[in-house]
């Protein structure tokens, strides 16, 4: 279904235009600090080097500005300013001439069609100190994919200029939703990270559920009412065939996620009315419990390194954050603030766990160090929940709901820093994001 | 397949749920208000008056008990209902039941389809302990996919924290 043919050529260019050594600092965004002015680049290309590239040129920079001004990083100063006119990608840069226009950051690109591939080529400026900002890349790739190709020189440039990883091309499977607020269909379906190419996995014909990546990306698990019982299904996003998950009849199952390796299943497991955590093998089938409380154990979340999971219990009289040892046993209470916190979810980066939170009659997105630690919180409206980490651990998606009858589910992100709140485009309403990691 | 065409399956499977079960989401499902719609009364059998009717059992006796926020202890209205349903399905051995425990919205997802479980199963252990046979009856829960009154203020949050019964003859039954 979802076929890329990437084949991805760097090549290195002698980037060496003479760069004027000057008093600058290098160009660099720290995108944890509070307020940021968000730093002016300017796109000179990317010029089509072929005829037949002309179209794919001007879309290609559509996304690549689209990627970099999205994060409320960059601003891009318009074209109508430029003075310099670049019409060669080997053309030197008159850095004064940019620097003339404030432009901090300078793309410069070319596309062309060569064996029937895309290929693109780009150079990284920084303006004010005179010189490029690593080296020159190429990469290829078939037409169809020219949107992972933007994506890829996106993050690139991203990564150069915040030293952050990157994260663009990636893709996020969610719940799209259609029908009334009392007769909601529900289907699962996956796009890219900004909303483009939506592919639908499953039809309308029963209620899905909070749909997990594993962590190469190629298989999603999430709950699903077919059999009239809430069951985990484990999909291959390539075919887009899946299969139920063993069960023990009488028992529901759900929030199903994937330990890092990709062998092992975390979920929960509701018998009598108790909703207990539970690992299970794929491979065997074989499960294994891991608490035993009469409290509602739900939304486990492996750390980066398999060997502990966060989740949420209410335990003590009301839903809070607890890590056990990724084999079960003691666990250990994160969560103190006021209010309930649920659906934790572990960084990739390891060092921070994002959550929900109601408080008050209201529900937040926030994050907190994994000692629970740092709490802070990052959105407030009548019903935030469901957080998903971007693959570089800096941005975060979730559902937001509006109220009332006509309430209807959207998918936002926001930065870690809790700055460029945003709705992600999607076809009709959409709910339970969740990220791909990024992709090869 | 074209999207359309899908489209027209999804409606058509939906559509084949109602009529075969009118009661999916509880009553008020097929019908705004609680009150029986069309799609119900076109296939229940006896009236709400004929005591071995399914609509006497889900519109006479109440299919449906309700809970405060974010518990699942039975109230002494819900107790009181639930005994009915129970003395009904004793004397009506051909029919089975599934016991359906939803939430309100106001809670996540995975948690309230928990809370709502906790919910379906506090229902069943009463209906056991009033008599009916446990192998006759099983839960699920719809957390808060399936809210029967959809504003988003008090009023309707405590009609969608209910537990309904939803009844069948089975198949082994006269």
């Amino acid at each position: 279904m979802m076929r890329f043919v990437l084949a991805m050529l760097v090549a290195l260019f002698a980037g060496s235009f003479g760069a004027l050594a000057q008093d600058q600092a290098p160009l660099h965004i720290t995108i944890t600090d509070g307020v940021i002015e968000p730093l002016p680049f300017a796109i000179a290309g990317f010029i089509p080097e072929t005829p037949d590239a002309t179209d794919v040129a001007a879309q290609l920079t559509q996304v690549v500005s689209s990627d970099l001004t999205g994060t409320g990083l960059f601003r891009e100063i318009a074209k109508s300013a430029y003075i310099q006119n670049i019409t060669n990608f080997d053309t030197p840069v008159n850095y004064s001439d940019w620097q003339a226009i404030n432009a901090q950051a300078l793309v410069v690109g070319s596309v062309a069609m060569s064996g029937g591939k895309v290929v693109v080529k780009f150079r990284l400026f920084d303006v004010f100190s005179g010189q490029q900002m690593g080296e020159g890349q190429q990469l290829a790739a078939s037409p169809g994919s020219w949107r992972r190709l933007a994506h890829k020189v996106s993050d690139v440039i991203y990564s150069r200029i915040t030293g952050e990883g990157p994260y663009f091309d990636s893709r996020v499977v969610f719940v799209s939703e259609t029908g009334p607020k009392n007769a909601r269909q529900k289907r699962l379906a996956v796009m890219d990270y900004d909303g483009a190419n939506v592919t639908y996995l499953t039809d309308a014909s029963t209620i899905v559920l909070a749909p997990r990546f594993s962590r190469d990306g190629t298989r999603v698990l999430y709950t699903t009412f077919e059999t009239g019982f809430p069951r985990i299904k484990m999909l291959d996003v390539a075919t887009a065939s899946a299969r139920l998950l063993p069960d023990v009849p009488g028992t529901m199952t759900f929030a199903p996620r994937f330990s890092p390796d990709g062998n092992k299943v975390v979920y929960s497991l509701e018998q009598n009315g108790n909703t207990d955590l539970w690992m299970m093998d794929i491979a065997s089938g074989q499960t294994q419990r891991l608490t035993t409380s009469p409290s509602i154990e739900t939304s486990p979340s492996f750390s980066p390194d398999g060997s502990r999971i966060v989740f949420e219990s209410d335990r003590s009289g009301t839903q809070q954050l607890y890590i056990m040892s990724a084999g079960g046993g003691d666990a250990t209470r994160i969560s103190f603030g006021d209010g309930r916190y649920s659906t934790p979810v572990w960084s990739p980066r390891g060092d921070m766990i994002a959550f929900t939170k109601q408080n008050s009659g209201r529900f937040h997105i926030g994050v907190m160090r994994t000692d629970g630690s740092e709490e802070r919180l990052l959105t407030s409206s009548f019903l935030d929940e469901g957080p998903t980490w971007s693959p570089n651990g800096r941005v975060i998606m979730f559902t937001r709901e509006t109220p009332g009858a006509q309430g209807e589910a959207a998918l936002y992100s926001v930065d870690i820093s809790g700055r460029n709140l945003k709705k992600v485009p999607t076809p009709g309403p959409a709910s339970d994001p969740a990220w791909s990691p990024l992709l090869p | 397949m074209n999207f359309a065409t899908k489209a027209a399956l999804a409606v058509a499977i939906l559509g084949l749920a109602a009529c075969s079960n009118p009661d999916k989401y509880g009553s008020g499902a097929t019908g705004p208000g609680g009150t029986l719609g069309p799609a119900g009364a076109g296939i229940t059998q006896g009236g709400i008056n004929d005591p071995n009717s399914p609509a006497y059992f889900s519109q006479t006796i109440g299919d449906m008990v309700h809970f405060s926020v974010d518990q699942s202890t039975l109230s002494d209205t819900a107790r009181g209902i639930l005994t009915q349903q129970a003395s009904w399905l004793v004397s009506h051995p051909s029919y089975t039941a599934i016991i359906e425990g939803h939430a309100d919205e106001q809670g996540t997802r995975e948690y309230n389809l928990a809370l709502g479980a906790r919910r379906a199963n506090a229902a069943q252990e009463f209906l056991v302990s009033q008599g009916v046979a446990g192998n006759r009856l099983r839960t699920v829960s719809y957390g808060k996919e399936r809210p029967l009154a959809i504003c988003s203020t008090e009023e309707c949050y405590a009609k969608n924290r209910r537990a309904v019964t939803v009844i069948s003859q089975s198949a082994a039954g006269s």
